[in-house]
């Protein structure tokens, strides 16, 4: 028995009969803050004189960048006695920000609406009577704002206090733990004990879906998913219920977000409170390597960060990047990681007698290819390059295939007759930021919604910002914006293009006016005659001007506009039904009911697909996460993966199986290495070296000849079915599968 | 070790003070998120009457017509008149198809204020003022007056659903304390009155209770004979001649 066990002992008596206000004052919970003690007099404290403004030039946080539309209009304001010099209009922590100064902060976010409701971001300005919400207060000239001052400090910290009172000491069983705002800035700004005793509230989690896990317990009430809710995605259904202390954040009726930009709720949540589902409990974010990439599962090329662990992609997250994604990613790019780990194909195989695979050598399997490869006629030999190929397999490819003698080679999503003779034809000019400076927008035969959901995030930022008008010709769709429903075919075009219909006057009355082409047309055989149509409205709505290029063209997949840099064109539209050697490499989407039976079709991929039913040989590949490969998005700019993850068993990067087939098959290709490859696409398409890098098309669509040839007047159909399932990986996926069977509209 | 013991026995006083604190705390609107019941989901359709779409376009009509949202109090206080004194989800959704919002903003709304029931209450919908004057003089007896004679718990609505019993918040009757308000939502939104009973005592607040069963009209305000609405007892006592003028210097003497 311990000495105070026995003197406690002892002395219970005593203290039983003493008054609880004596015990109350021995209670070390009820025991005063005095963690940090020169704040417990702060008027004494700012009594000190300002040292004088000779500290170093500070580097503004996070790349704090400063856009003066106005150079009269520059203000001068002192933070912590550093002068700097900002556009008027910018509130007291953007201020801040440029001088350096981090301000802790909740609520706000720099692309969402001012709240001003955490209070988190106080400053004390000097002949304020109070400290300031620097979020919500617009800096003025000449104001003195003081950032570590005990004022504020003491501020931050009882804000703290109050925020950590009613929020759950679970951080331990926390998916947000190590990477919570809530936790750094308590660590930075809070006090190392708390005042309150009572019981903490608890609020009952919803049901947002598959993706979103919420623990509203933990929630804050900052109001930023409900911010983005309503701004961003564009679904109303998120809100701020009930009052004091009983308010929290739900959708009231029992309601799934279906958003497919809910994922980004996740990332903007400062909390626990709304975490991703698949996701939870399975890493902590300190085990995982983070690997900067981009997506491939559609044709924007969002930048996003793959998080692993060893060989396991363990989450997928958004990487910043003004120009195409800002901060946002879709819940396709995000969430369709697990379609990388089911579904594999990790041997090459052959398709035995009795119609099943056997897995053989790579040896084996390249002798095979490559002699079958020769008893066809060269003509007969075709290759289809698949969504998500990069620039060097498909370069590869296709001199494999010319080597070949054949010149059959295509990209899927691009039609069977596509034009590749002017960049400006299937490019998105106006480049996606540019989109924000359009003024009307006409939509034909594309829901962004569903193909490029950072496109439409643009357009309905751009719709929000200005009221731009919409007119969208297709079949009836879904939109999160103001829109007219012009028509849903190439009748309504052609209203357009002879003037005859009532939105002709929006366009031409536009300054910058956009049109949008949907690249599902690209499978329609009056492409041309479309094409041709819409590039009448251009000419008549003088879209295309030296100062503005609206005419654009929304691709669907990652490797559509690097095949045309490249030239994947068939010679003959009807390529895959004289096929007798087809070459799919990573190609599902290709309609195999038009492939001839005795066709030998060789599967190069990384997912047991559709094709794989119809495939004699299968050559396993690597997927996105695993190589390095060079993308080109919709709007020309050139990016690379990079492999997060080793590849799965046998596979190799795509590039590789070809160049071993051509030795094999006696045509060896003239390069071995990346930057080989990489010279080689120089030679065919120098803006495909450039990464990071948009090249504009130089020569605009209006130089090509005129066109007499009549369009069809079938309504145009909508090119993705499935927001959720467009690719190998995603239709892999569970997760996906879950948001197809709960999310879609029935 | 005795500051422990300490804390044990602090924390076990507290419990028991955080009981009390907590069964005072439930107004008719307890849930902050909506449950389907048969009477109450959003497939149940709900409109405004006749009568009260005029009313609707009237209360419109103070607004912008670009600022349509600033009806929605307004709106959802008629929609809650014309449905016996409480809001169905679907009457909720009806009032954001009105002013051209998400039902959630509607929602939100409804949610803030507690004096928007989002449960059924009774046709005579009774609350009883629980802030501290009325408290002091004795509030709490004649809530326990009302719920013993109605045998109903607080929210909760008798079987011939005619009554109810709330609480709330202030109302500016301390002079005249306790008081409670009646609610009734008997007649629809024509008839609809919010009246104060004052100067209550448990057996008088029974009497009321009992008056408004038969269909009377209980005469409001004060109900202590003696006082003439918030006057002393018995007549005034004070300032009972005309008051003498305010001494005024005169200014032109100087």
């Amino acid at each position: 028995m311990g000495l105070g066990l026995i003197a406690s002992r002892a002395l219970r008596p005593a203290i039983l009969h003493r008054s609880s206000r004596v015990l109350a004052s021995q209670n070390p919970i009820t025991r005063t803050i005095t963690s940090t003690p020169e704040l417990q007099n702060p008027e004494a404290a700012t009594a000190q004189p300002d040292s004088p403004p000779d500290l170093p030039p500070r580097t503004p946080v996070a790349g704090a960048r400063i856009h003066f539309s106005k150079p009269d209009d520059a203000i001068e304001v002192f933070v912590d006695g550093y002068p700097v010099k900002i556009p008027k209009g910018m509130t007291v922590l953007q201020a801040c920000e440029v001088a350096g100064v981090d301000i802790p902060r909740f609520c706000y976010h720099s692309r969402l609406s001012i709240a001003g409701n955490c209070r988190m971001c106080l400053v004390e300005v000097e002949k304020s009577p109070k400290p300031v919400a620097s979020c919500a207060m617009p800096a003025l000239p000449g104001m003195k704002i003081k950032t570590s001052t005990p004022v504020a400090k003491k501020a931050r910290e009882g804000v703290m206090e109050f925020l950590l009172m009613n929020h759950p000491l679970d951080c331990p069983i926390c998916d947000q733990g190590g990477e919570c705002d809530l936790q750094d800035q308590s660590m930075a700004f809070g006090s190392d004990r708390g005042r309150f005793t009572d019981m903490k509230r608890s609020v009952v989690d919803k049901n947002l879906g598959p993706l979103v896990k919420t623990v509203m317990t933990r929630c804050i009430q900052c109001t930023r998913c409900v911010r983005f809710a309503t701004e961003v995605a564009g679904v109303q259904d998120l809100g701020m219920l009930g009052r004091g202390s009983g308010e929290e954040i739900g959708t009231y009726v029992e309601k799934l977000m279906t958003s497919e930009l809910s994922g980004n709720v996740i990332d903007i949540c400062p909390v626990g409170a709304l975490t991703s589902k698949p996701f939870a409990f399975k890493a902590r974010n300190w085990e995982l390597k983070g690997t900067e990439t981009i997506d491939v599962t559609d044709a924007v090329g969002s930048n996003i960060r793959i998080d692993s662990r060893g060989p396991e992609v363990m989450r997928i997250l958004p990487r910043l990047n003004e120009d195409i994604n800002e901060e946002w990613i879709s819940d396709k790019t995000r969430f369709c990681y697990d379609g990388l780990k089911r579904q594999r194909l990790n041997d090459p195989m052959i398709r035995g007698a009795d119609g099943r695979f056997k897995p053989v050598s790579w040896r084996d399997a390249l002798a095979v290819v490559a002699e079958v490869a020769h008893q066809v006629k060269p003509k007969e030999i075709v290759g289809i390059a698949g969504q998500l190929s990069d620039a060097e397999s498909m370069m590869a490819l296709k001199d494999f295939l010319n080597k070949m003698g054949s010149n059959n080679v295509l990209c899927e999503g691009n039609g069977s007759h596509p034009c590749a003779d002017l960049r400006s034809g299937y490019l998105l000019n106006s480049n996606i930021a540019g989109l924000e400076k359009a003024d009307v927008f006409l939509l034909v035969g594309t829901q962004p919604r569903v193909e490029a959901p950072m496109v439409n995030a643009r357009i309905r930022k751009t719709v929000q910002a200005t009221h731009a008008k919409v007119g969208y010709i297709g079949p009836a769709t879904d939109f999160n914006y103001d829109h007219q429903h012009l028509g849903t075919g190439p009748q309504t075009l052609l209203e357009i293009a002879e003037g005859r219909h009532p939105f002709c006057s929006a366009i031409l009355n536009a300054k910058n006016p956009a049109i949008v082409v949907g690249a599902g047309l690209f499978e329609r055989g009056d492409k041309d005659a479309i094409f041709a149509a819409v590039e009448t409205i251009a000419k008549l709505g003088k879209v295309i001007r030296p100062d503005w290029n609206g005419l654009n063209v929304l691709l669907l997949n990652a490797a559509q506009a690097a095949a045309l840099d490249l030239g994947l064109v068939p010679e003959s539209s009807k390529s895959i039904e004289s096929a007798k050697f087809l070459y799919l490499m990573g190609a599902d989407d290709v309609n195999m009911e038009k492939v001839p039976d005795d066709a030998f079709v060789v599967y190069q991929g990384h997912h047991g697909d559709q094709s794989v039913y119809r495939a004699n040989v299968i050559l396993p590949a690597a997927a996105f996460s695993e190589k390095e490969g060079t993308y080109e998005n919709t709007e020309g700019c050139t990016q690379q993966t990079l492999p997060a993850v080793p590849t799965v068993g046998d596979a190799r990067d795509d590039w590789k199986i070809i160049r071993a087939l051509s030795e094999v098959a006696g045509v060896q290709l003239p390069y071995d290495t990346l930057g080989a490859i990489r010279s080689r696409i120089k030679t065919v398409a120098p803006n495909l070296y450039n990464m990071d890098e948009r090249e504009a098309a130089t020569f605009s669509t209006l130089l090509k000849p005129e066109l007499s040839e009549k369009m069809s007047l079938s309504a145009f159909g909508s090119a993705v079915e499935n927001f959720y399932m467009t690719d190998s990986i995603t239709r892999a996926s569970k997760i996906m599968a879950q948001c197809s069977a709960t999310l879609l509209k029935k | 070790m005795l500051a422990r013991l300490a804390t044990k026995r602090l924390l076990e006083v507290r419990q028991i003070f955080r009981q009390n604190h907590q069964t005072s705390r439930s107004f008719s609107t307890a849930l902050n998120y909506h449950l389907d019941s048969p009477d109450n989901n959003p497939s149940i359709p709900w409109e405004f009457t006749n009568a009260n779409k005029e009313k609707v376009k009237e209360i419109l009509s103070h607004y912008p017509s670009n600022y349509k949202q600033s009806a929605v109090i307004p709106l959802l206080d008629l929609a809650q008149q014309q449905h016996g004194g409480w809001l169905p989800v679907s009457a909720m959704d009806a009032v954001a198809k009105v002013i051209e919002v998400a039902p959630i903003r509607v929602y939100e709304v409804a949610t803030f204020y507690s004096m928007f029931n989002r449960a059924k209450v009774g046709k005579y919908h009774l609350l009883v003022c629980g802030t501290t004057p009325c408290m002091i003089r004795g509030s709490r007896e004649i809530e326990d007056a009302l719920l013993k004679h109605l045998g109903v718990k607080r929210n909760e609505v008798t079987k011939d659903g005619l009554f109810s019993v709330g609480e709330m918040e202030c109302m500016g009757c301390c002079v005249n304390a306790p008081m409670i308000t009646v609610a009734d939502y008997s007649t629809g939104s024509e008839g609809y009155t919010y009246n104060y009973y004052e100067d209550l005592t448990p057996k008088r607040v029974v009497e009321i209770v009992e008056m408004l069963r038969r269909g009377e009209k209980p005469p409001h305000g004060t109900q202590n004979p003696q006082r003439t609405r918030c006057g002393p007892e018995g007549g005034n006592t004070t300032l009972l001649g005309e008051p003498k003028a305010p001494p005024c210097r005169d200014l032109d003497a100087c």
